[in-house]
């Protein structure tokens, strides 16, 4: 019981953030320095999850979420492919968990 | 002009990505959920109701420590918090429909950052397919953890744990490339970030959405003093 109560809880206040903007804003009625604002959420918010998180990505080896790192980021740039990327990257991590 | 059919297929397609970051993710979050000795209905219960990650995994390691209910659940509301600012910018680049409330339900920070990178005005369909795909991702991860999660070789479920970044590196790097304002907003929202654990405020989710506000607004003041480069 305790357990599905928890689940609901965590579902309310999950979904009441995700939802509350497109309930609450009316999209023609913001203004145009908010609109620039909120253009920069998106690069803010992977710039937020990214640092510092991936250094403890991997816990059991800095090295190895550094490396994967330095991987992921050159395969982007140079693929911009995001399968590979993913993919590169992990692989990358695994050499440096295997070596 | 495209069919909302083959916006939703293209949706599904461009989320492929997602599916594959939140596999191993899921796969650690049914791993772990068995060993905390939740049922298989309950762990995928939770996937399928809460859909996020990383307050899954926090409530885990709380429940383990024998953290009150409404302690995880106010945790959860401050882990989430940040998807108040994403939706707010999500909705001034979508395309209105009457369903739009619906698709507030799977905003995730994933499908967020894949959504912003295409050219505005995102259809519905498209945002449906892409957020219907990483939550299929999402529970069938979690119920292939909790069932096979041991399968797979230690050195691999370790090497996972870069998946979701991995994603962000390939949606935020050729962007930071193109523009020295995205490159300065990031590092900014990034900086902020790991200085505030620096200095011992522990709430991520608080440091998470004060990272991005001080990104965006530094974003914000360079396009105006500036103009947009990009």
């Amino acid at each position: 019981m305790r357990i599905y109560l928890l689940i609901l809880g965590m579902a309310l206040v999950t979904v009441i953030p995700r939802l509350l903007p497109f309930i609450a804003l009316k999209i023609d009625k913001i203004p145009s320095l908010l609109r620039v604002f909120l253009s920069y959420i998106p690069f803010a918010a992977m710039g937020a999850l990214i640092i510092p998180g991936i250094g403890d990505s991997i816990p059991e080896s800095t090295t190895a979420a550094l490396g994967g790192t330095i991987a992921a980021t050159l395969i982007a740039l140079g693929t911009r492919n995001l399968l590979l990327t993913i993919g590169g990257g992990v692989f990358t991590s695994a050499l440096f968990l295997l070596f | 002009m495209t069919s909302s059919r083959e916006e939703f297929f293209q949706g599904i397609t461009t989320g492929l990505p997602v599916f594959f970051s939140y596999l191993p993710v899921a796969i650690t979050f049914g791993l772990l959920a068995r060993t905390g000795e939740l049922n298989i209905f309950q762990t995928v219960s939770f996937s399928a109701l809460v859909f996020a990650g990383a307050s899954q995994l926090i409530a885990l390691n709380l429940l383990s420590l024998g953290v009150s209910i409404p302690e995880i659940i106010a945790t959860t509301f401050l882990v989430n918090l940040r998807h108040l600012l994403m939706s707010a910018s999500l909705i001034t680049r979508i395309k209105e429909t009457p369903l739009l409330p619906i698709l507030g339900l799977g905003v995730t920070d994933e499908s967020f950052a894949i959504a912003s990178l295409k050219p505005a005005p995102v259809s519905a369909g498209f945002l449906g397919g892409l957020q219907i795909t990483g939550y299929l991702g999402w529970v069938v991860g979690t119920a292939i953890g909790f069932g096979a999660g041991q399968i797979l070789p230690e050195i691999l479920r370790q090497a996972m744990g870069l998946a979701i970044y991995a994603l962000f590196i390939a949606l935020l790097a050729p962007a930071a490339i193109r523009s020295r304002t995205v490159f300065v907003v990031a590092i900014i929202a990034g900086g902020i970030n790991w200085g505030l654990a620096l200095i011992g405020l522990e709430q991520a989710g608080i440091r998470i959405v004060l990272g991005i506000l001080g990104g965006a607004a530094i974003g914000t003041i360079m396009e105006h003093k500036g103009g947009r480069e990009n």
